[in-house]
């Protein structure tokens, strides 16, 4: 076993493991000098905090993706950058920009937003025809940027709350919410292809290789860039906010 | 077909070939006369929030030649658990591929290698053609938990002791790769307050013997500035400093007015921060707040960091092992309520009383000030000062003290804030032209 997957299978068992046990003693313990009732008034709100039932095995688990990226994920980004000039790059990206206007135009519909649906409809035929196919994203040049919608905005749209906030496996922060809305994305455009195209191993090497490997490529999160001890409270509250804005969009 | 597939061939192994054939990038330095000062922000916390607005900012190169590097700097120090991320010290080496002199940077209150400030830096020392070993401040969390000695932050004899050790390590990395010709040290913000330090250490044991130091918007009391932006904080949350979780509140829910309004919020652009304050028109109150509050997320991740580096039981239970899964969001809510001035009393100050018991509290604030090694910076004529007038991390006289410690050494522009300016033609130029080259 490669050095790094024996690091991931270390990691995977640990964020299992250690999702039961969280801290332990060196020595007795005694109780901190400073606590919240000293600091803060009891009816205080406290705005950054956000429901999270299952916090020490998202926990757990944030710390495991943090591993994951730090020696699997982003070692593999750096080596795309080093064999992929930046021109292909682009390529890539702007082709599955072009792909999600799937999602796009359904959760469109479904929130009952014509106008969205149409924009995006018009951004992926223009794409295609005058963009090789997609490769290029000709659209947001002229003026007509992507408006992405997923199945957890829809969700969202028809009064479905967030629920527990959950970190899934390599893809990060969630909820339950979202969480269910993109597995009901990924379905859809499973089994919007025919059969063919989705046994092909074309097909499962872009669409579970190439496609996740650009979405890191494109994200700029990095774990702990911050410097942070506190990232996984921040974490949690910015993403649960912005989703709350984006479904108000 | 097989013509089809020729032809993909033919592309892969161009794109291979190009992919490969990076080269190391040549600087194109800034020719001509000092431009003109010419930052139009006069009210300086808009310009410590804002920093310089598009049509003002000097042109630096998108891409340099930087490599991030780390260092291992206690290999004997057992890391705790809670603190797996931070290993070891991240650094960035800046290179040019000809002989060139080597600048080492040090940055501001919690900030890493390549925060904003430090790599809008790197690239404009990177045009005028240095090397530059970019480093974390010794207040930032990682430093602390791989590069300190005490664990405790904030003590300028121990903090310049580990920033020398951190650099001579640094050099030993790469001084292989790039050809050096002579050192300089450039700190900005709470980084030139150890960069003064640190110059003082070098003119004693003189390892790298700095030509020239540049010390930016250097506070003079670490006490008396922390005291500054703590009241900024705590002046300006309504109902008393305990009810800072209503003014987050505020603050998020005008945000997402603002992002609600503005269709795509582009969160990488470089004018974002302009764009915002344009649009959202804050109060000199609301600035203040930010800027506190700004400060206070530094201080709340300090404090947890050197309680659990010390096991000191502040915040955190004494002899407690924090796990991987262990919820820490009741110390998050502790730490930010917590000032500056409770870290010096409760954890600061005991650490050092414990080591010395004759320590008093004044002698520790008067340590941390720059006036402790005064007679050295009235003579040091390898260290200037540049800041502003109006830099609002410093009480009323102290812009006059460095004015007068400094001479004409001292270069001070009439408006920027606490670094607002630092992005303007004429203080760009003025920076890089420094160190001579």
């Amino acid at each position: 076993m490669t050095a790094i997957a024996r690091k991931l299978l270390v990691l995977a068992v640990l964020a299992v493991a250690l999702a039961g046990c969280g801290s332990t003693a060196k020595g007795p313990v005694e109780p901190a000098r400073v606590t919240l009732a000293d600091v803060a008034p009891p009816d205080e709100p406290y705005p950054l905090l956000v429901w999270d039932p299952l916090e020490p095995l998202n926990r757990a688990i944030y710390t495991f993706n943090a591993g994951f990226d730090r020696y699997f994920f982003l070692p593999v980004v750096r080596g795309y950058v080093a064999v992929t000039p930046l021109f292909v790059r682009n390529r890539i990206s702007d082709f599955f920009v072009n792909v999600n206007e799937f999602h796009t135009f359904y959760n469109s519909v479904f929130q009952l937003k014509p106008e969205r649906a149409g924009r995006a409809v018009l951004r992926f035929v223009i794409n295609v025809m005058f963009g090789f196919g997609g490769l290029y994203d000709i659209a947001s040049a002229k003026g007509i940027p992507p408006e992405p919608e997923d199945f957890g905005e829809t969700l969202g749209y028809w009064g479905a709350g967030p629920g527990p906030y959950l970190v899934i496996p390599i893809f990060g922060p969630s909820n339950l919410r979202d969480g269910t809305g993109l597995l009901v994305d990924t379905l859809a455009e499973y089994y919007a292809l025919p059969a063919e195209v989705t046994s092909t191993i074309a097909y499962n090497a872009v669409s579970y290789g190439l496609r996740p490997l650009d979405l890191r490529y494109r994200t700029p999160f990095r774990y702990y860039s911050l410097g942070s001890p506190f990232e996984y409270d921040l974490v949690r509250f910015f993403n649960t906010e912005k989703r709350r804005l984006d479904i108000e969009r | 077909m097989d013509v089809r597939r020729g032809l993909l061939g033919c592309c892969l192994a161009a794109s291979v070939v190009l992919g490969a054939c990076s080269s190391a990038i040549k600087p194109q330095p800034v020719e001509g006369p000092p431009p003109p000062y010419d930052y139009t922000i006069v009210d300086p916390l808009a310009a410590t929030v804002v920093g310089t607005p598009p049509a003002q900012a000097a042109k630096v190169p998108d891409e340099i030649n930087r490599d991030q590097l780390s260092l291992t700097v206690f290999p004997e120090r057992e890391i705790p658990e809670i603190f797996w991320y931070a290993d070891e010290l991240k650094f960035s080496l800046v290179y040019q591929v000809e002989p060139a002199p080597l600048i080492f940077l040090v940055p501001g209150t919690g900030a890493g290698p390549d925060s904003v400030k430090s790599e809008y830096l790197q690239k404009a020392l990177f045009q005028g053609g240095y090397h530059v070993i970019s480093l974390a401040s010794p207040a930032e969390p990682e430093f602390v938990i791989t590069a300190s000695s005490t664990g405790i932050a904030g003590r300028p004899q121990d903090d310049a002791r580990d920033l020398y050790r951190v650099m001579r390590l640094a050099y030993e990395k790469v001084k292989d790769r790039i050809q050096v010709e002579e050192f300089h040290l450039l700190g900005y913000s709470l980084g030139a307050w150890d960069a003064a330090f640190v110059a003082h250490l070098d003119a004693q044991e003189k390892v790298f013997d700095f030509d020239k130091v540049l010390l930016i918007n250097s506070p003079v009391s670490l006490y008396v500035s922390a005291q500054i932006l703590d009241n900024m904080l705590d002046e300006n949350i309504p109902g008393g400093s305990g009810n800072i979780g209503a003014l987050l509140g505020r603050l998020i829910n005008q945000f997402a007015g603002f992002y609600q309004q503005s269709g795509q919020l582009n969160f990488r652009s470089d004018y974002l921060l302009y764009n915002l304050y344009t649009r959202l028109q804050p109060s000199d109150e609301e600035l203040e707040a930010l800027i506190g509050l700004a400060f206070r997320f530094t201080s709340a991740n300090l404090v947890f960091t050197s309680d659990v580096m010390t096991n000191a039981g502040l915040i955190v239970p004494k002899n407690l092992e924090l796990g991987p899964a262990s919820s820490l969001t009741e110390y998050f809510e502790v730490s930010i309520r917590m000032t500056f001035i409770d870290y010096f009393n409760d954890l600061y100050y005991p650490y050092f009383k414990e080591r010395d018991p004759t320590i008093t509290r004044q002698d520790l604030i008067d340590q941390a000030s720059v006036q402790s090694i005064h007679d050295f910076l009235a003579q040091a004529n390898n260290v200037g000062l540049m800041t502003n007038e109006d830099d609002i991390i410093l009480a009323p006289g102290q812009i006059d003290y460095l004015r007068e410690l400094f001479g004409d050494r001292a270069q001070i522009w009439p408006t920027g804030g606490h670094m607002g300016n630092i992005g303007t033609r004429a203080v760009t130029a003025y920076v890089v032209d420094y160190f001579g080259r």
